[in-house]
């Protein structure tokens, strides 16, 4: 057997990439000079914008509130966390508002003070996402019932082309409360059937029992539901509790007693038994001393302490204060209860309230979601600078890029200051690190080039990451507590980001083969300079690929090595990864052996995409293994539809070089 | 050099042929990660790794046919091509060093994931609060152990890996006054109470009673060999013990019956058990205390952690060890790992590891490492001189033309 000639020579093809074909920065001349300069400027207003919001004086102190520290899920975090992320959990977002009426309430804390002080009124608002067919049949809602009736004719016409909502999809806790029977019925008949094997009626029930448990323990976690005078209920409950006890006891022993006293201290002792195990957040601190987060417990049961203490715990009297004064709608009151509580906590806990502060700010900034329209932009000036001025634009998306890179990069390094954490600790957080690696290599090649292509791949790249991790965020907070198995901040910080930046590698080259084959075959505007810039460009990144993926790959397998006492498991996460390794080498093998020219190693990056996709999502929805840290099961039709797409390009650039709109540009020399 | 060495040559060190294993690597790989949603981990390597042939069955028959080469078929071939090229083709210079470090690293790589597929033992310990083991079990593996427990002081074993008795085979044993016959083997099989009273009839899947003990009284469901990871295995056989004066009787044994089976012969006390198969060591264990964290208010698992006392036989070791997650005791050439723990926080199973080429993927992988960044930064400083190289070109140019 012989082989063709070609791969006799090892170092056929293996040259050094060509340069940059234009390395002079562009000279602008005249006003045009300044665009680039006044596109930074509005982008960098437009990022820092919410930063300068400020209430009107005279009105309840929402930020106030929102910025007060509670525990949940074992993270110490700002109520406004909390409000937000159960907004996203309950109906995947944070405005509160019905299709007809328009917003119900201002801002997420205050949908949240509603819940916790005026359950009456926080019941009648929509923030229930039912969207299965089945169980909205089954809560007894007909097409009918579902249509919006719009008032104005405008309405009625955009609903009729789709910019508004035609149907009611968000429901009210008292649209659903005569059904609540019926819901748990039939999610105990789904219960037992095993997560991936359900059916979508299954999954939606289940969804949505979860999602009115969780409302329920938010309603109870800081005064009992039915009360409308909290501070004096609290009041007159620790003043009976000895005539109380009292009578308790005389009744146990048969003598005489006061059947009212007693009857009220234990219906109360009840009540607070109930909130003390359903109650949704650890609000009360620990009384002094202590700094401790295991100390921090639910309303309910330190309202039972009252019992041993005899005195009601100050946080419950503030709680219970701000509750009084939220229900009579006493601004004054309310602000100033807040006011002196956080000057308590502010004494206690300077450094946690420090964190709360920063992790408001940074949630009503939200520099990922702000930063995702941006790259849109950028995109779309990149793509235009490859049809007129390109200098201007390409100089114009440049900057735009540099800035949105550095607001996620502050976003991450937020995040990374409040857990502690090294970046990637979870699926949410690596989206947002792909997204910041490559649009970071992006950025220099951008430098180095200067031709757009840096943009139009990292606006792609940045928006598709972030939207990514929008749609991630979905299941609550992200900055969850670390399992066990996880809590090393040495590996995480090692193997993790050094893997997911091999992930980015691979995802840019996979998208600047994209360009290349859309620009080449769709388009006339592929000149020759420019593919062998692009070729040189993935040539590069793949080498960089190849390096961080594999010694990614072989630091996780030191890893499993120190932890689980194997190097190598072949656990499906294991395996995604060492085929992304195992491709960037194929990759580089053919084309060292001259096996694959321009148009192939294109061919060849774009199905990186693929496998890297396979590796990030694919692996974790099968559900076996000790990585499968997030299963997911709506995702795997957009991957499918991903790879889809990636197949169809991978055929597209199999059109032959003579069929290709820019043949006559590249001057045969695809 | 003959024309067909020559071809052998060229085959053996093409670059095609480097690609096409890789590729076939990645279809195999990809493909074991899929089937293990059925077969599991284990069952996947057995499989599709530590083979030569992915092997199908003709459907409808029980005949194997291969139909993939396997983990050593292709990692054979690639350590083949990989030290065939080098031998012939590759000339050793600074600019390759990356290259050939890379390579060097893989080969260890390759070789040390072999030695460790071969030598490799994984044992389980399992410890309840306060108890003592000098021994771990093993987690797939079982044993067939003829017990001697007439002096109350000492126990004389005899252990017969259940392995052997699947050949239907006739073992004797010096210290056994019995020969030891397997009657019928069952690699997994369900042991139930019989539904009536009396001696469960015969079944065509089960053709054969037991006589003695237990087996008198019990069912046995044969059941398919299960791969999964949270279900294991339950050995099952009917052995008849032979003496010298004949037979003593056919007993049932299983991994899925807790309590021995005990019986007299000859004036002395036997028991017979299918149990995990057991690792002695020279040192024993003592779980002090097992912890199970959980972050505040959440079930979210913080930490695990076992505090156990290790001594020797000799008494030269007698000292506390603190195990937890990311932080596994090595001692005796031995790795204990916190693995998981049951009963309600009050049992620790800590995994034990053997495994002597566990130093060649550290070596290897600081080789690759090195090997990959001495070529990467070879690449970049030739790209960024070149690069600068022609940017003065460009500027001269620019230069030429604005003084022109």
């Amino acid at each position: 057997m012989s082989m063709p000639s070609t791969t006799s020579s090892p170092t056929a093809g293996r040259s050094t990439p060509a340069a940059p074909s234009r390395p002079v920065p562009p000279r602008l001349t005249g006003f045009a000079r300044w665009i680039p300069l006044i596109a930074l400027i509005l982008g960098a207003g437009y990022l820092i914008s919410p930063l300068f919001k400020r209430e009107p004086a005279g009105s309840f102190d929402l930020a106030g509130f929102g910025r007060l520290p509670v525990l949940v899920n074992g993270r110490l975090k700002p109520m406004d966390t909390v409000a937000r992320t159960t907004l996203l959990v309950l109906q995947d977002r944070q405005r509160v508002s019905s299709p007809p009426v328009g917003d119900l309430v201002n801002s997420p804390d205050e949908w949240l003070l509603d819940v916790l002080f005026r359950p009456e009124i926080a019941d009648t608002y929509p923030v229930f996402a039912i969207d299965n067919p089945d169980l909205l049949s089954l809560l007894g809602f007909t097409e009918q019932s579902l249509k919006i009736d719009y008032t104005k004719t405008a309405h009625r016409v955009l609903a009729a082309v789709g910019f508004m909502p035609g149907t009611y999809r968000r429901f009210s806790y008292q649209q659903l409360e005569s059904k609540l029977a019926e819901i748990d019925k039939q999610s105990r008949l789904a219960d037992p059937t095993e997560e991936a094997l359900r059916t979508p009626f299954q999954k939606a029930v289940i969804k949505l029992r979860d999602r009115l448990v969780l409302y329920n323990r938010l309603k109870h976690s800081l005064i009992p539901p039915g009360s409308t005078q909290p501070l004096s209920d609290f009041d007159a409950f620790q003043k009976g509790i000895p005539a109380g006890a009292a009578a308790i006891r005389a009744r146990q022993q048969g003598q005489p007693h006061d059947e009212a006293a007693g009857r009220a201290t234990l219906e109360a002792a009840q009540r607070f038994d109930f909130m003390g195990r359903m109650g949704y957040l650890l609000a009360i601190p620990p009384l002094s001393g202590s700094t401790d987060p295991e100390g921090w417990k639910t309303a309910g049961n330190a309202l039972l302490e009252t019992f041993q203490t005899g005195e009601l715990n100050p946080t419950i009297m503030a709680y219970a204060g701000m509750a009084t004064a939220w229900r009579a709608r006493q601004i004054d009151q309310f602000n100033t209860v807040v006011k002196l509580y956080r000057e308590i906590l502010v004494k206690r806990f300077p450094e946690r309230l420090t964190k709360s502060d920063a992790e408001v700010r940074f949630n009503s900034a939200e520099p990922f979601f702000r930063s995702m329209y941006l790259y849109i932009v950028i995109f779309i000036i990149g793509i235009f600078s490859w049809l007129r001025s390109p200098d201007l634009l390409s100089r114009t998306a440049y900057l735009l890029l540099a800035l949105a890179w550095i607001a996620t990069t502050l976003g991450i390094a937020t995040r990374m200051w409040l857990e502690g954490r090294p970046p990637v600790t979870n699926l949410y957080s690596s989206a947002l690190f792909v997204g910041w690696a490559a649009v970071g290599l992006c950025v220099l090649l951008e430098r180095l080039y200067r031709n757009a292509l840096g943009a139009v791949a990292g606006g792609l790249i940045g928006f598709a990451t972030l939207l990514i991790a929008h749609h991630l965020s979905l299941s609550g907070d992200t900055l969850e507590m670390m399992r066990a198995v996880l809590d090393s901040n040495f590996w995480l910080a090692t193997h993790v980001v050094v893997i997911t930046v091999g992930y980015s590698a691979t995802y840019l080259a996979g998208f600047l083969g994209f360009i290349y084959v859309v620009r080449g075959v769709l388009t006339t505007g592929l000149d020759a300079r420019t593919a062998s810039a692009i070729k040189s460009m993935v040539y590069g990144i793949i080498c960089f690929a190849t390096l961080f993926s594999l010694v990614g790959t072989i630091l996780g397998g030191i890893w499993a090595d120190q932890s689980w006492g194997r190097f190598w498991g072949w656990d499906p996460k294991e395996n995604g990864a060492l085929i992304i390794v195992i491709w960037n080498a194929l990759i580089l093998h053919a084309r060292w052996g001259g096996l694959v020219k321009t148009r192939g190693l294109m061919a060849l990056a774009i199905f990186g995409n693929v496998v890297t996709s396979w590796s990030w999502f694919g692996t974790n929805m099968l559900g076996v293994g000790l990585h499968s840290y997030g299963f997911m099961d709506a995702a795997f039709y957009w991957l499918i539809a991903f790879c889809i797409t990636q197949i169809a390009l991978i055929a597209l650039a199999n059109v032959p070089s003579s069929k290709w709109r820019s043949a006559p540009a590249l001057e045969g020399k695809v | 050099m003959s024309e067909t060495r020559k071809a052998f040559v060229t085959f053996f060190t093409s670059l095609k042929l480097t690609v096409v294993l890789l590729a076939l690597s990645i279809v195999l790989v990809f493909w074991a990660t899929l089937a293990q949603v059925k077969l599991g981990i284990w069952g996947v390597q057995q499989e599709f790794f530590r083979t030569f042939f992915v092997l199908g069955k003709i459907p409808g028959t029980e005949i194997p046919v291969p139909l993939f080469p396997g983990g050593y078929t292709l990692g054979g071939l690639l350590l083949i091509n990989l030290l065939a090229a080098h031998a012939y083709r590759f000339k050793f210079s600074l600019k390759k060093s990356g290259i050939l470090l890379t390579h060097l690293g893989l080969i260890l790589l390759l070789v040390g994931e072999l030695a460790t597929n071969l030598w490799q033992e994984d044992f389980i310990l399992r410890l309840d609060e306060g108890q003592t083991r000098n021994y771990s079990e093993s987690l797939r593996e079982t044993e067939l152990a003829v017990i001697d427990t007439t002096d109350p002081a000492w126990d004389d074993v005899v252990a017969i890996p259940t392995e052997r008795l699947s050949g239907l085979s006739e073992i004797q044993h010096p210290k056994l006054p019995f020969r030891v016959v397997t009657r019928a083997y069952y690699p997994n099989a369900f042991v139930e109470t019989a539904p009536s009273e009396g001696a469960p009839a015969t079944t065509p899947d089960v053709p054969i009673r037991a006589t003695r003990d237990i087996g008198t009284r019990a069912a046995v469901r044969p059941q398919p060999i299960t791969y999964r990871e949270d279900q294991r295995n339950w050995p099952t056989a009917f052995v008849e013990l032979i003496g010298a004066e004949g037979s003593l009787g056919i007993w049932m044994v299983s991994a899925g019956l807790i309590h021995p089976q005990t019986f007299d012969y000859n004036g002395r006390t036997w028991t017979l058990q299918i149990r995990p198969e057991r690792k002695y060591k020279p040192f024993s264990l003592t779980l002090l205390d097992f912890s199970h964290d959980r972050y505040a208010g959440t079930n979210i698992p913080k930490n695990f952690s076992s505090r156990v006392l290790l001594r020797t036989d000799d008494g030269r070791d007698d000292r506390e060890v603190l195990i937890y997650m990311n932080n596994p005791l090595r001692y005796a050439g031995l790795t204990f790992y916190q693995a998981s723990f049951e009963n309600d926080d009050k049992t620790t199973v800590l995994q034990v590891v053997r495994n002597p080429s566990w130093l060649v993927p550290y070596i290897a992988c600081l080789t690759m490492w090195v090997g990959l960044t001495i070529q990467f930064c070879i690449h970049l400083v030739g790209f960024m001189r070149k690069r600068s190289a022609s940017r003065t070109a460009a500027e001269a140019s620019v230069a030429a033309s604005t003084t022109r």
